[in-house]
């Protein structure tokens, strides 16, 4: 085992919550070390259901296990994760590639080179595909052509907020979230006014059900609300089904105490907005 | 141990409370308790580590930080949660009707005096 290797598996051995198994996976299987890659990679996979990196770092060990279809359903679920993730990008225009769908592959690896311009791979793979697909020497993408990747997907950013239509906070403060920790609607920006709705949304991922054990546990009922107070702001998590949580977030000067009222009330909208699409 | 055991009194004290311990959050890890015989403290500590864990990293990506306190709420009781530095975490276990106002304040107390 070599010296990187050695450090990055104690590091992951002090910490097995840390995202260090990204590049000891990564060195594993570079090494050609695919059995001790793909346990790297699962357990973290497990930790991090929806780390697009996770799943980008799995799809290359498949690829290198030749096991082409598992390859593309994770590259696939990291895009869904992050539509601009370069690696993904790059994993599914190789495998569209080696299919023989080159304008797939070029759709792909264009897409991929847009988030990483100077990765020499890319620009080189770019080329290939194009001289291969007779398009010669680099070709300016045509006006209006179709973005590579997944499109922007506008309509639903309008039904996220449409959940909580008509409440405080429809954009930036309410979040809906199923127990596979996906955002079913609502949205939450930081303080900077970046979205982090997805990362917060896959942190609460099994709140619920650790919640309800807690409480049973000690023979306290059913689990009603967790209310939280943090130096940036104050939330409330509570239960809108059996398979989805509301999680509200307010700055400091909403007391605690209206917090779980409010949760409550916009709980409330989701039941019923949930109760209509299903 | 004894400061701790003096300052989870306090806690105890407050009407409606029915224990109380302090964990390390890292492992869940009961480290000292007061009146949780009952009240399967060992596997309490564990949850209340692992339920505060993962609502800070909800809160700490959402830029509001971590949690300086939590209110795990059921129609039997309640679960407080006042984390103490990084490294332990006070939790108590109140009937429904606590003033957990009062609680919080008196976990926060009982947290200084131990600093």
């Amino acid at each position: 085992m070599n010296d990187d290797i050695r450090a990055l598996t104690a590091q992951l051995a002090a910490d097995p919550a840390s995202l260090v198994f990204l590049p000891l996976g990564e060195a594993l299987r570079r090494r050609g070390q695919l059995d001790a890659a793909q346990k790297v990679a699962l357990a973290g996979l497990g930790r991090y259901p929806h780390l697009p990196d996770a799943h980008d770092l799995f799809a290359k060990i498949l690829v290198d296990r030749k096991d082409f279809e598992r390859a593309f359903d994770e590259w696939d679920m990291a895009l869904r994760l992050d539509p601009q993730h370069a690696g993904a990008l790059k994993g599914q225009g190789f495998l569209y590639y080696k299919a023989g769908d080159l304008p797939h592959a070029l759709e792909f690896l264009e897409a991929a080179l847009a988030e990483s311009p100077d990765d020499p791979s890319l620009v080189a793979a770019v080329a290939r595909v194009r001289a291969e697909s007779g398009q010669g020497e680099a070709v300016p993408a045509e006006p209006g052509a179709p973005a590579a990747g997944p499109a922007p997907d506008a309509d639903a950013a309008t039904v996220r907020t449409s959940v909580f239509a008509g409440l405080e906070g429809a954009e930036n403060g309410l979040l809906l979230v199923d127990t596979a920790g996906l955002r079913l609607g609502g949205g939450l920006l930081d303080p900077s006014g970046v979205d982090v709705a997805d990362v917060v949304a896959a942190h609460l991922a099994g709140v619920s059900r650790e919640a309800q054990r807690t409480v049973r546990l000690l023979g306290l009922g059913t689990w009603e609300a967790v209310i939280v107070e943090a130096p940036g702001g104050n939330a409330a998590a509570v239960p809108a089904n059996s398979e989805s949580l509301l999680l509200l977030m307010r700055d400091g000067s909403v007391p605690m105490g209206r917090l779980h009222l409010l949760a409550d009330r916009a709980a409330k909208a989701a039941r019923q907005w949930l109760e209509g699409i299903a | 141990m004894t400061a701790w055991a003096d300052a989870l009194e306090l806690i105890t004290r407050v009407p409606g409370i029915r224990g109380a311990m302090v964990v390390s959050a890292a492992d869940g890890v009961v480290v000292a308790e007061s009146l949780m015989d009952e009240l399967k403290g060992n596997a309490v500590a564990a949850l209340a580590a692992s339920l505060t864990g993962r609502i800070g990293r909800a809160t700490d990506g959402a830029g509001r930080g971590a949690p300086r306190f939590l209110q795990l709420q059921a129609t039997g009781g309640t679960l407080l949660v006042a984390p103490h530095g990084p490294d332990l975490l006070i939790v108590a276990v109140a009937e429904r009707t606590v003033n957990a106002g009062l609680a919080r304040l008196e976990m926060f107390r009982a947290a200084e005096r131990v600093a």
